[in-house]
């Protein structure tokens, strides 16, 4: 028997042993009741929350280290701004 | 959180499906019902089907639609919103396996309801489902999640890859190493797969 034909009948077995003991899902399941409402609430709950003004602290990060390259090797500034 | 926007006859958002989702993606509050009402049933079953347990997956159906909407600004309205949401709903259901890493056991009321419901299969024992089930629920949760959807619901690796936001190659790794450590597990068990 080739690996590969081994590999399936491995997964068929386990696959097989796995719908045995995992509890069953009905085929079309639907929730108990309307979770509209619940969201409604939830967003309602929520503040209005402005557009994101930070910058989270890797874009931080980055900003340093090109300030900080820039720096130290200032001859690459043009060519930087030549593939820009 | 964006504006809430003036009212649009249902009417008009039913026929016009891709003004639907140029709507939802300006933040509007009728569009994103008509899509909860269109998608709330399939992503409520595509959660069900990872956390098995009915009343997560209404909080996590909740949970799901209001980060959509959060990001609906993020949302590309020139691609289908299924596989979005999809996508949206199995990383809050994969957060929510991996926060109950306690759980690894398997919960007293599946362990009786294993033992006293019938396998179709003769073959397999009560004790040999027990078993398997504790072997599943000791993966870790990304391989328990990939594993469970393309073995248990047989979905293809396709949407599983796109679910996950993987590679449809890093799919079927996490379903192949899934089977490996369930067969190990296993074999110590005593359980020749």
């Amino acid at each position: 028997m080739t690996e590969h034909a081994e590999k399936q009948l491995e997964e068929t077995r386990i696959r097989e042993l796995l719908k045995q003991a995992l509890p069953p899902v009905a085929s079309d399941p639907e929730p108990a009741r309307d979770l509209w409402p619940a969201v409604l609430r939830r967003l309602d709950a929520e503040p209005v929350r402005a557009l994101p003004h930070r910058l989270p602290w890797f874009d931080w990060a980055l900003i340093a280290g090109l300030i900080v390259f820039a720096v130290a090797f200032p001859a690459t500034i043009p060519v930087f701004l030549y593939y820009l | 959180m964006p504006d809430r926007p003036e009212i649009v006859p249902e009417d008009v958002l039913e026929t016009v499906p891709e003004t639907v989702l140029a709507r939802f993606r300006q933040g509007d509050l009728n569009a994103f019902e008509a899509l909860f009402r269109e998608h709330q049933r399939s992503v409520y079953g595509w959660i069900l089907r990872i956390v098995r347990d009915t009343g997560a997956a209404e909080d996590l159906t909740v949970e799901s639609f209001l980060r959509m909407h959060r990001a609906c600004a993020r949302f590309d309205p020139a691609r289908p919103f299924e596989p979005w949401a999809r996508r949206v709903a199995t990383h809050l259901a994969l957060d929510w396996l991996r926060a109950r890493p306690h759980e690894t056991e398997l919960d007293s009321d599946v362990a009786d309801a294993l033992s006293a419901s019938p396998a179709t299969d003769p073959g397999i024992t009560a004790e040999i489902r027990l078993k398997t089930a504790q072997a599943f629920a000791h993966l870790p949760p990304r391989l328990r999640i990939a594993a469970l959807l393309s073995l248990v619901e047989e979905q293809p690796h396709k949407d599983v890859a796109a679910a996950l936001g993987i590679s449809v190659t890093a799919a079927k790794l996490r379903v192949f190493r899934a089977v490996r450590l369930l067969r190990k597990d296993l074999e110590r068990q005593g359980i020749t797969p």
